[in-house]
C-alpha cells in the first residue's frame, strides 16, 4: 500500500500520557520542529500538580495538547485531530476532546489488566478490543515491545528503556505529519551530552518510530501543513514565561540599571526565577527568598538603594505581598510585580488556568493604594508587556503588577523578536548630591507628572527618610493632618491616573471604530475571542474586537471607544471582574460572558456563548 | 564587554567621597525630627549611643542606612540623619537583604523589637541570621508590646499579668540569644540601655563584625513593663546578677569579683572565689566555642539552676565567628558570571538557539 499526502490547513494533536512519561518534553519537541518549519502554533500543556500523581490513575495524567497551521493560528484547538494515548487512564481523561473521525494512536501495553483497572474501566473491559472506539481511527502498538527491540543491542536497564518510549510515538507522529528529526536529535545530543548511551538510545527509539510510521502501512496518507502566512521577518518558538523573562532582561538593559527579583517558588511563576537565575552576566540578581513576603520586601529593599526591584508569584503568593505592595505604593518606588495566575481561591488548581486576580490587583490591598496593571495578551507579547512594566514603574516610581496566567505562561507561539536597538530606552535619573548651600533635598517634592525623584543611598546631602507612615506632602515628614491626608491620597491617585499620558491608546484589534457590538478583552482571552470574532465577522456579523493589555489606568480613549457601539461583551475566564470594572467606572452596560474551569475558552463555546448573549439582546 | 550598569557606575563615582570624610560629631547624625518616645524610654539612651558610635565608624553619612520594622523602637531611622526606611511590621531584615545585596557597598543597620523580630517578623529574622548577611541588627528587647500599649511579647516571661493576659500568659518565651546561635548566627551579643559605655562598645563591635551582628539590648519600657531588667541593670543589683563578658578572661562576677564561673564538664556553676578555687579555676571566655555561646545564652533557664543556684547574666559579646556572607557571595556569582560567560549580548538572548525566517 502506498501512502498519499494530504494538505490541511491546520491539525490539533494532543499527547496525553502518566505525567512520568514525558508528555510535557514531547509537546514541546513536537512544537520546537513544527515552529522550525514555519507552522504558526499555540499550545496548552495540562499537567497534575503532583509531581508524581499514583500512576496509571485519571489523576495522574498529563497531558499537552498544540494546534499548527499554514493560517493564522492563535488557539490550540478546541478538539484534536489525533490523540496520543500512553496509558488506559489517559485515554479516558481525554476521549472527549478528540473529534469523531479523528485518529487515537494507543500504546497497547498501557491497557493491560492492571493499568485498566486503575483506569477504573470496568472489569474485563478493555476499549481497544471492544467496539466502543469505533467512531475513531483506532491504532494500536505495543510501544513497550518495540522500544525493547529497537534497544535489543544495547544492554540499558529496563528504567532506561521505559523512559524512553515517548520518543517512539514522537517518531511516529514526526512521520505522519512529514517533519524532521533533526532538531529533537539535536536536543537529545545535547541533552545527554555526558551520558552519550541514553542519547544514543532515545535517537534509537525515535527513529525506530519514525521508520515504523514508513514501512508498518497502517496509515494511508502522511499530512503535510505547510508554511504559514506570518509577517516576514525572523521568528523563535517561546512560551509566555520565556518572553516575560526576556522582556525583564532587555528592560534591564535598556535602562542600565541592575534587576533584583526576589522570589519564592510557586507554581506556575517558578521558571521565571529558573529563567532569570541563567542571565546573571546581564547584571540580574535572583534572590529565593524564605517566604513570598521577604520575596517582596527585599526587592523593595534593591529599589531603595537603586535596582530594579522584581518579584514574581501567583494569586496566594501576591495575597501575602499585598502589605509590602501597599508600603512600595506610599515609598512611591519602582517595584515590579509578575502575578502568573492559576484558579482560585487559596490553592485552588495550581497548574490550571484563570483570570481571578484582576480585583485582588485593582483593590487587594488596604488604604487607598492605586498603582499600575498591565496585562499580556498572549505568550509572545508577555516580552512587550513585562518590558513595559519596567518602564512605567520606573518612569512613574510606583509599583506595576503584570497579570498573566498560567496558559499564557506555559503555552507558546511562534515570536517575530525584536533587535535591540528597536527597544525604546528607559531614562533613569538618580537625584544628585547636594551641598550645605544648597536647598535641603525635599523626598516628596514632585514634578508635572506628581512623580518624585529616586534618591538613593550613596549621594551625598541628600540623606532621608522613608516610611509606611503617612507623608507630609514635599517634605515627606511623617504627618497625621487630616488635610494632608485627603491631599496625598488624591496625589497618589492622580499620579496613577497620569500614566494614562505614557501608555498607547487603545485600538480596535479587528473590526470597526463603531458598530453593534464590541468584544472587550484582557489578557490570556486574546486567541479566542480574536479567533471568534474573525469567523462572526466572516458570517457577517457586525462585531469588533478591543483587547486590554493596559488596565490601571485604562486606556485614555476607552469610554469614548465603548460608546461607539450599541453592545459591550466582556469575556473573562473568571466570574466577572473586568465587566464590573467597566460598568463601575464608566455607567456602560457591559455584559458578561465568563468561564472557570481551570482551561480557556474553546472557540466553539465563546462563539456560542456570544451568539446566545446576542440573540437575547435582540430578542 | 561585560555589563556595567548606572549603579557600579555610581558606586565608583561616590567612592572618591570617603576620602574627604568630614569630621563628624554624634550631633551631626541626628535628625530635625522631634523624637516622640515617652519621657525615661530607655529607647533615648540607645539613639543617643549610636549616634555617639557613628563618627567612630569612619563612614560617611550618605553610606549609611537605618532600616526598622514597627513598634516603639522602630521609629529610630526617624531621628538618625542617615538614609532611612521606616517599613512594614517584622519585614525590616527582608528588606535590608534585598538593600545590602544590591548595594554591598553601604552599611546597613537594623532596628527592631522583641515583638517585630521574634514574633510576626521571626521567619526573616532567623533567616537573615542563617544566611549571615553583612548587616548589623539592634534588637530592643522590652519584653512587652509597648506601641499598641502593653500586650505581653514572645519574650515576655510566663506568668506575665498584661491586658491581653488577665490571668497570666501562658506563652513559653524566646531566648533571643538561643535563638540566634540556633539560627547559625555569627555575632551574638548582648547589652542594656542603662550601661552606655559598654553599649556604644558593643555598637562599635556589632559594626566591626564582618556578617550579620545580632545585638540585643535589654531595653526598660517605663510605661508598660518597667523595670523588666532592674536585677540586671540596677547599680546595686547589677554586679552579684551580671557579668560582663571579656575575651580570653576568666568570668568573674560580684562586688567584689568574689564569684566565678566554672565549668564541670558541660556543666556550669557558680563558685566564690577563695584560697582554694581561684581565677585559674573558672571558665575562660572564647567567643569562637559555639558550646560554650550555647551554655552562656542559657544561663537564665538552666538546670543546675532547680538548686536555687543562680547564674549571673551575661552581657558582652557571647559569639563572634568568621563565615562567608550572603551579601558578597552574591555579588561575587554576578561578578563571575560576567567574567566568564561571554558578553552579555542581549541580541543574542533574544533570537534564542532556533529560528526560522519567513520571507
Amino acid at each position: 500500500m502506498s501512502t498519499t499526502d494530504q494538505v490541511r490547513e491546520d491539525v490539533t494533536i494532543r499527547f496525553a500520557g502518566d505525567s512520568g512519561d514525558g508528555m510535557q518534553l514531547t509537546g514541546s519537541l513536537f512544537t520546537n520542529t513544527t515552529a522550525l518549519l514555519g507552522n504558526d502554533l499555540r499550545t496548552l500543556p495540562e499537567f497534575p500538580a503532583e509531581i508524581r500523581a499514583p500512576q496509571g490513575t485519571v489523576p495522574g495524567v498529563s497531558s499537552f495538547q498544540l494546534q499548527f497551521g499554514s493560517r493564522e493560528i492563535l488557539t490550540p484547538g478546541d478538539e484534536c485531530d489525533a490523540l496520543v494515548v500512553m496509558n488506559s487512564a489517559a485515554l479516558k481523561a481525554n476521549l472527549s476532546l478528540l473529534k469523531k473521525g479523528g485518529i487515537i494512536i494507543a500504546n497497547s501495553a498501557g491497557f493491560d489488566k492492571k493499568n485498566l483497572n486503575l483506569a477504573k474501566y470496568p472489569e474485563g473491559v478493555n476499549p481497544l478490543e471492544d467496539d466502543s472506539l469505533s467512531d475513531y481511527e483506532l491504532i494500536k502498538i505495543d510501544v513497550n515491545q518495540m522500544v525493547k527491540e529497537a534497544l535489543l543491542e544495547m544492554n540499558l536497564s529496563y528504567k532506561d528503556q521505559d523512559r524512553s518510549k515517548n520518543m517512539f510515538v514522537l517518531g511516529l507522529l514526526y512521520w505522519m505529519y512529514n517533519r524532521p528529526m533533526d532538531s529533537t536529535i539535536n536536543f537529545l545530543n545535547k541533552k545527554f551530552g555526558k551520558k552519550p548511551e541514553i542519547a544514543e538510545a532515545n535517537i534509537k527509539v525515535l527513529k525506530a518510530g519514525y521508520y515504523f510510521g514508513e514501512t508498518a502501512e497502517i496509515f494511508s496518507s502522511r499530512i503535510i501543513v505547510k508554511q504559514a502566512e506570518l509577517k516576514p521577518g525572523t521568528y523563535r518558538n517561546i512560551t509566555g514565561n520565556e518572553a516575560l523573562v526576556l522582556g525583564l532582561v532587555a528592560a534591564a538593559r535598556k535602562s542600565n540599571l541592575p534587576m533584583f527579583l526576589g522570589t519564592y517558588p510557586i507554581t506556575p511563576a517558578s521558571d521565571v526565577l529558573h529563567g532569570l537565575a541563567k542571565y546573571k552576566k546581564f547584571g540580574i540578581t535572583t534572590f529565593q527568598a524564605e517566604d513570598e513576603i521577604a520575596a517582596c520586601t527585599s526587592a523593595i529593599g534593591a529599589s531603595f538603594g537603586g535596582s530594579i526591584g522584581v518579584t514574581s508569584s501567583s494569586g496566594p503568593g501576591v495575597a501575602l505581598k499585598g502589605e509590602a505592595i501597599g508600603l512600595a505604593v506610599m515609598l512611591e518606588l519602582p517595584l515590579v510585580v509578575l502575578n502568573i495566575q492559576r484558579a482560585g481561591p487559596s490553592t485552588g488548581m495550581p497548574t490550571k488556568t484563570e483570570q481571578a486576580d484582576l480585583m485582588q490587583a485593582v483593590y487587594g490591598r488596604n488604604g487607598e493604594s492605586p498603582l499600575l496593571i498591565v496585562a499580556p495578551k498572549s505568550p509572545a507579547d508577555c516580552f512587550e508587556m513585562a518590558f513595559e512594566a519596567v518602564r512605567i514603574s520606573l518612569e512613574h516610581m510606583t509599583p506595576v503588577i503584570f497579570l498573566s496566567d498560567g496558559y499564557i505562561a506555559n503555552g507558546s507561539e511562534p515570536w517575530k523578536f525584536p533587535q535591540s536597538k528597536d527597544l525604546k530606552d528607559i531614562k533613569i535619573e538618580f537625584e544628585g548630591p547636594r551641598h550645605q548651600e544648597d536647598e535641603p533635598f525635599m523626598p516628596y517634592a514632585r514634578d508635572e507628572r506628581l512623580v518624585r525623584k529616586w534618591a538613593i543611598p550613596g549621594t551625598a546631602g541628600i540623606e532621608h527618610r522613608v516610611g509606611g507612615l503617612e507623608k507630609e506632602d514635599v517634605t515627606g515628614n511623617v504627618s497625621y493632618d487630616p488635610d494632608n491626608h485627603q491631599k496625598m491620597t488624591n496625589i497618589r491617585r492622580d499620579k496613577r491616573d497620569n500614566v494614562a499620558n505614557n501608555i498607547p491608546l487603545q485600538d480596535i484589534d479587528q473590526g470597526t471604530e463603531k458598530g453593534d457590538i464590541l468584544v472587550l478583552g484582557w489578557g490570556g482571552t486574546y486567541g479566542s475571542i480574536k479567533t471568534v470574532v474573525h469567523q462572526l465577522r466572516k458570517d457577517g456579523m457586525d462585531i469588533s474586537h478591543a483587547h486590554l493589555r493596559y488596565i490601571n489606568p485604562f486606556p485614555r480613549n476607552l469610554e469614548k471607544l465603548m460608546k461607539g457601539f450599541k453592545h459591550i461583551i466582556v469575556p473573562e475566564i473568571n466570574d466577572g471582574q473586568l465587566v464590573r470594572l467597566i460598568r463601575s467606572e464608566f455607567l456602560i452596560h457591559a455584559q458578561p460572558i465568563n468561564k472557570v474551569k481551570g482551561r480557556p475558552f474553546g472557540v466553539k463555546e465563546l462563539k456560542q456563548a456570544i451568539l446566545d448573549l446576542v440573540g437575547e439582546a435582540v430578542a | 564587554m561585560s555589563v556595567e550598569t548606572l549603579i557600579d557606575n555610581f558606586v565608583k563615582e561616590h567612592e572618591a567621597d570617603l576620602t574627604a570624610l568630614p569630621d563628624y560629631s554624634s550631633k551631626d547624625f541626628a535628625s530635625d525630627q522631634d523624637v516622640r518616645w515617652c519621657p525615661g524610654c530607655g529607647d533615648y539612651t540607645i539613639l543617643k549611643q549610636v549616634q555617639n558610635a557613628m563618627p567612630v565608624l569612619g563612614i560617611a553619612k550618605k553610606d549609611i542606612v537605618f532600616i526598622s520594622g514597627i513598634g516603639c523602637s522602630s521609629r529610630f531611622p526617624y531621628y538618625m540623619d542617615t538614609f532611612g526606611m521606616h517599613s512594614i511590621h517584622g519585614r525590616a531584615p527582608a528588606i535590608a537583604t534585598g538593600l545590602k545585596t544590591s548595594r554591598p557597598d553601604l552599611t546597613v543597620w537594623i532596628i527592631t523589637g522583641d515583638g517585630d523580630a521574634l514574633s510576626i517578623g521571626a521567619n526573616h529574622f532567623t533567616q537573615l541570621l542563617r544566611r549571615n548577611v553583612n548587616v548589623n541588627l539592634l534588637l530592643f528587647n522590652n519584653e512587652i508590646y509597648g506601641l499598641t500599649k502593653g500586650q505581653y511579647s514572645p519574650a515576655s516571661p510566663s506568668g506575665i499579668v498584661t491586658k491581653s493576659s488577665p490571668f497570666g500568659s501562658i506563652d513559653h518565651p524566646f531566648n533571643p540569644l538561643a535563638l540566634s546561635l540556633g539560627a547559625d548566627g555569627t555575632f551574638v551579643a548582648r547589652a542594656m540601655d542603662r550601661d552606655p559605655k559598654h553599649l556604644k562598645e558593643m555598637i562599635l563591635r556589632s559594626h566591626r563584625h564582618q556578617g550579620t551582628s545580632m545585638l540585643e539590648i535589654y531595653q526598660n519600657c517605663i510605661v508598660f513593663n518597667d523595670g523588666a531588667f532592674e536585677l540586671f541593670t540596677d547599680k546595686k543589683s547589677r554586679p552579684q546578677e551580671s557579668i560582663y563578658l571579656e575575651q580570653g578572661q576568666p568570668l568573674v562576677f560580684g562586688k567584689e569579683n568574689d564569684k566565678g564561673v566554672r565549668l564541670n564538664g558541660l556543666m556550669p556553676e557558680v563558685v566564690e572565689l577563695n584560697d582554694t578555687i581561684t581565677k585559674d579555676d573558672l571558665w575562660v571566655h572564647d567567643e569562637q566555642d559555639s558550646t560554650k555561646a550555647h551554655l552562656l545564652s542559657r544561663f537564665f533557664e538552666h538546670p543546675s539552676n532547680g538548686d536555687g543556684v543562680k547564674f549571673p547574666r551575661p552581657f558582652g559579646v557571647l559569639y563572634a565567628v568568621d563565615r562567608p556572607n550572603y551579601d558578597k557571595e552574591v555579588v561575587a556569582q554576578v561578578q563571575h558570571a560576567k567574567e566568564t560567560q561571554g558578553e552579555a549580548d542581549l541580541d543574542a538572548l533574544l533570537s534564542g538557539g532556533e529560528t526560522w525566517e519567513v520571507k
